[in-house]
């Protein structure tokens, strides 16, 4: 079995990161309960006459898979494997509410192409005139992790040399206003650094696209190894402990190798907790990270995550702005990923400098 | 296995239906659309409630109607397979959707803002929860759990990446298929595209006006080869091949050769280790509008050249199932191994003029051993799937 | 009639989201599809509906639509024979 490199990166989030060549050099700050993407100018990487029909989620995906493309130095992939928790909303919220405003009459088909969970992968398969392997996950906080497994799977057996995965979920106003309903969105404003000891329910929603290139040749510029990645539909706190020792003796680890983790926590009082047992419990003499500060709540905030934890490996350095303890690795070798939503779909992601 | 779709509600009903010629396509009944004289659907006359009551959930459940047909059709297949302990083998759940819970969102989508009791439907409409009810409906925990959004080759894709995470290794059973219900914003979205026909839908067939949509789920349990010797299963099919290629050439249409259904088809063959004239009947995605079939006409002559094998469209009986599609017509491709029988493709009258492909029209009997079936989906997404009788 | 055509201009812009495209860039015997301005099928459908809402003309094949489109001066002659609004 092929070893899975990460080999470039491209992101486009509430924190300014479409430029590889900063690393949260300025922290975009907030007082607020849903944060918006930080936009590049789009115009300099999408031809206006494509661009016309792209909402949001595809414009920031377009962007960040570029970046990882054209930092990778490929111009064509094997394969686009592309998660979404909920899809493209702003097109979907287009359509519905023109059906029910206008009683079905004169509608459009452009809103309705674009809704189309696939359509991020299909626009850059499109656009790079990419005819290989194309899928899209879409299950809430592990729709990315399912798409890394996948690639994983296709590199190891060699089915595959090089493949384009991200995440992208965007924001739209209805979605917004019905989980504010439900109290899944925060009440009252936070800022970026109360956002965990705000102690109430609900996150600060964001939206981002994070995309990366793997491959299963090594090269001088390779962030670092993919070495595993598990997901969990259910996962009883009870468990945790147990299914994180598994993960690592499956991939010959122990707690002690594990140099940093990095956990979803979003300030949600009610599910945050899944972290405090890894935090307070097996992983209590670990550099302990998080970033959902930064990049706000998305079914495939992860993405982010992966982005932070290759950054690290790359740079050898942590920016202070995402530790969650005091305490500091003696390396930056090892770092184990752990997250959830709302107590379902949890995922271990296990990467490696190399 | 396990079915449910607009000509049966169980595998043993569906393959009546395909062999007495009964096609499931009448005006649509349960959904309030103006839509309703100038469409013709496939829809499955079990009502939400009839279905609440058959699963035996509570009253404050949260199902929507894609979550409540996924279920029945999956603890169908769970009960063929004689699945006992679901927890004996490292099992996991691929399933695939488009619709998701959009059938309640389009219905209560002002609603969800101030009336309560509508609520509980938010969570239920990204395309990860009717999945996740399936789950739980199974009694799968803690497990590899996820979800295929890849337009009308949806399911198709489930049924590949569950074998492929089969013969990785990573698990030794996974419960593989689909579930789409009918909605305003699909009737309505099809509409803008001018491709649904106003009457019964002619596959292949050179007058063809479009497609008829439908509803339905269906799923298979995939086991390895391990499972199958330590439980001395009875197998019902092999999945032998494989392939997905990406079309490429517009976010809808298809390409005039059909470039992404060759490649898919031909990526099939080859993991299945078989030429083409090992193929002995085409499932086809044939969904009756003028590119589809054209587009995937041309893409079988590509790959088959003059030795073209028996080939039908069954979306004459169910409709367009969209994201279940690539599992009902898995289901019907197994059937038609198990009994040597080939479907007829329905409605058919006029030969298409850009090429000399008759599709099968009656009734067959013939010993198949391998038959192939194509699911192609928007965003130039296209799967094929190869089912043999022999490992 | 030339109140008709920029009229058409100013819509198919909006309408398609042609953001960075100005009126006098588009000439009245300008193709529209293809090569010219580069719409395409999904644009069609897009007019197609226009055609309904703003003139209440209406289309059953999208085929037909293609011959209409061919230019804003053919649009224009076709809409001012067959308006209902």
């Amino acid at each position: 079995m092929k070893k899975v490199y990460i080999q470039s990166v491209g992101s486009v989030s509430a924190q300014k990161t479409f430029d590889n060549s900063e690393f949260l050099d300025e922290i975009t700050e907030y007082y607020d309960t849903i944060i918006f993407a930080v936009n590049p100018v789009y115009k300099d990487y999408i031809p206006p006459a494509a661009a016309r029909r792209m909402a949001k989620g595809i414009k920031m995906s377009a962007v960040a898979s570029k970046i990882a493309l054209t930092e990778a130095e490929v111009e064509n992939v094997d394969a686009i494997i592309t998660g979404t928790g909920m899809g493209c909303v702003r097109d979907s919220e287009k359509f519905v509410s023109a059906i029910i405003d206008n009683d079905e009459a004169y509608l459009t088909p452009t809103s309705f192409i674009q809704s189309t969970h696939n359509t991020v992968g299909g626009q850059i398969a499109l656009g790079l005139g990419c005819k290989g392997y194309n899928f899209t996950y879409v299950h809430s906080s592990i729709s990315f992790e399912s798409a890394l497994l996948d690639a994983k799977m296709q590199l190891e057996l060699d089915e595959a040399s090089t493949i384009l995965v991200g995440g992208v979920d965007e924001l739209g106003d209805h979605t917004v206003a019905i989980h504010r309903a439900i109290n899944h969105i925060k009440l009252k404003a936070v800022s970026l650094g109360g956002l965990l000891s705000s102690r109430t329910e609900g996150a600060v929603f964001g939206e981002g696209a994070n995309f990366f290139v793997l491959s299963n040749e090594k090269s001088d510029t390779s962030y670092g190894e993919l070495v595993a990645v598990d997901t969990f539909n259910t996962l009883q706190k009870g468990k945790l402990i147990e299914a994180a020792i598994t993960f690592l003796t499956q991939n010959d680890l122990k707690v002690t190798d594990v140099d940093l983790l990095v956990l979803g926590n979003n300030g949600d009082i009610e599910f945050d907790d899944y972290y405090r047992v890894l935090q307070d419990g097996l992983f209590s003499e670990t550099q302990q990270l998080y970033y959902k500060h930064l990049s706000g709540e998305f079914n495939t905030a992860s993405s982010f995550g992966l982005w932070l934890a290759s950054k690290i490996l790359k740079t050898q350095t942590v920016p202070g702005i995402v530790n969650l303890n005091d305490l500091s690795a003696s390396k930056l070798d090892v770092i184990l990923l752990y997250n959830q939503y709302r107590g379902l779909n949890h995922s271990f992601t296990l990467v490696r400098k190399c | 296995m396990g079915i449910i779709s607009a000509i049966g509600n169980t595998v043993a009903e569906n393959y009546d239906a395909l062999i007495e010629g009964r096609k499931g396509i009448s005006r649509i009944s349960k959904i309030n659309t103006i839509q309703r004289d100038e469409i013709m659907v496939g829809e499955i006359a079990a009502s939400n409630d009839a279905l609440i009551e058959l699963l035996g959930l509570p009253p404050e459940n949260n199902y929507c109607r894609t979550a409540l047909l996924g279920a029945v059709a999956a603890k169908e297949a769970i009960a063929n397979a004689q699945i006992t302990d679901i927890k004996k083998y490292r099992t996991g759940l691929v399933s695939a959707t488009s619709v998701g819970g959009m059938d309640m969102t389009e219905k209560y989508y002002y609603d969800y803002l101030t009336d309560t009791s509508t609520q509980k439907y938010i969570d239920g409409h990204h395309a990860g929860d009717s999945t996740q009810k399936v789950a739980e409906q199974l009694g799968i925990e803690q497990s590899l759990v996820t979800s295929i959004s890849t337009a009308c080759s949806s399911a198709a894709n489930s049924i590949m990446f569950g074998a492929r995470l089969i013969k990785s290794g990573k698990l030794d059973r996974v419960i593989v298929g689909g579930a789409d219900c009918l909605s305003k914003f699909t009737i309505n979205g099809f509409k803008t595209l001018m491709i649904l026909s106003d009457t019964y839908s002619t596959p292949f067939d050179e007058n063809r006006k479009g497609l008829n949509l439908g509803e339905a789920a269906a799923f298979l349990v995939l086991e390895s080869e391990e499972v199958v010797k330590a439980e001395n299963k009875n197998v019902l099919a092999y999945v032998k091949g494989y392939g997905n290629a990406n079309d490429a050439y517009h976010q809808t249409a298809s390409s005039e050769n059909g470039d992404g259904a060759t490649l898919a088809m031909e990526k099939a063959l080859k993991v299945a280790g078989y030429e083409p004239s090992d193929i002995d009947y085409i499932n086809a995605h044939g969904t009756a509008t003028g590119n589809n079939d054209l587009s995937e006409g041309r893409a079988i002559i590509n790959v088959f050249g003059s030795n073209v094998p028996d080939f039908s469209s069954t979306k004459a009986y169910t409709g367009h199932t969209l994201a279940a599609a690539g599992a009902i017509e898995a289901v019907f491709s197994v059937l038609a191994l198990q009994h040597d029988i080939i479907f007829p493709n329905l409605n058919y009258k006029t030969q298409m003029k850009e090429f000399s492909l008759r599709p099968q029209l009656a009734l067959k009997e013939k010993g198949l051993d391998a038959v192939l079936s194509n699911s192609l989906g928007f965003g130039g997404n296209c799967s094929t799937v190869i089912f043999s009788k022999q490992a | 009639m030339s109140d008709l055509k920029q009229e058409l201009k100013e819509k198919i812009i909006e309408q398609l989201n042609l953001e960075d495209v100005s009126i006098d860039e588009i000439g009245d015997e300008d193709t529209l599809f293809g090569d010219g301005l580069g719409l395409d099928s999904i644009d069609a459908l897009e007019l197609i509906v226009m055609l309904d809402k703003d003139y209440g003309i209406k289309l059953s094949d999208p085929k037909e639509g293609r011959k209409i489109f061919e230019s804003i001066g053919v649009m224009a002659d076709y809409i001012a024979e067959h308006r209902t609004k």
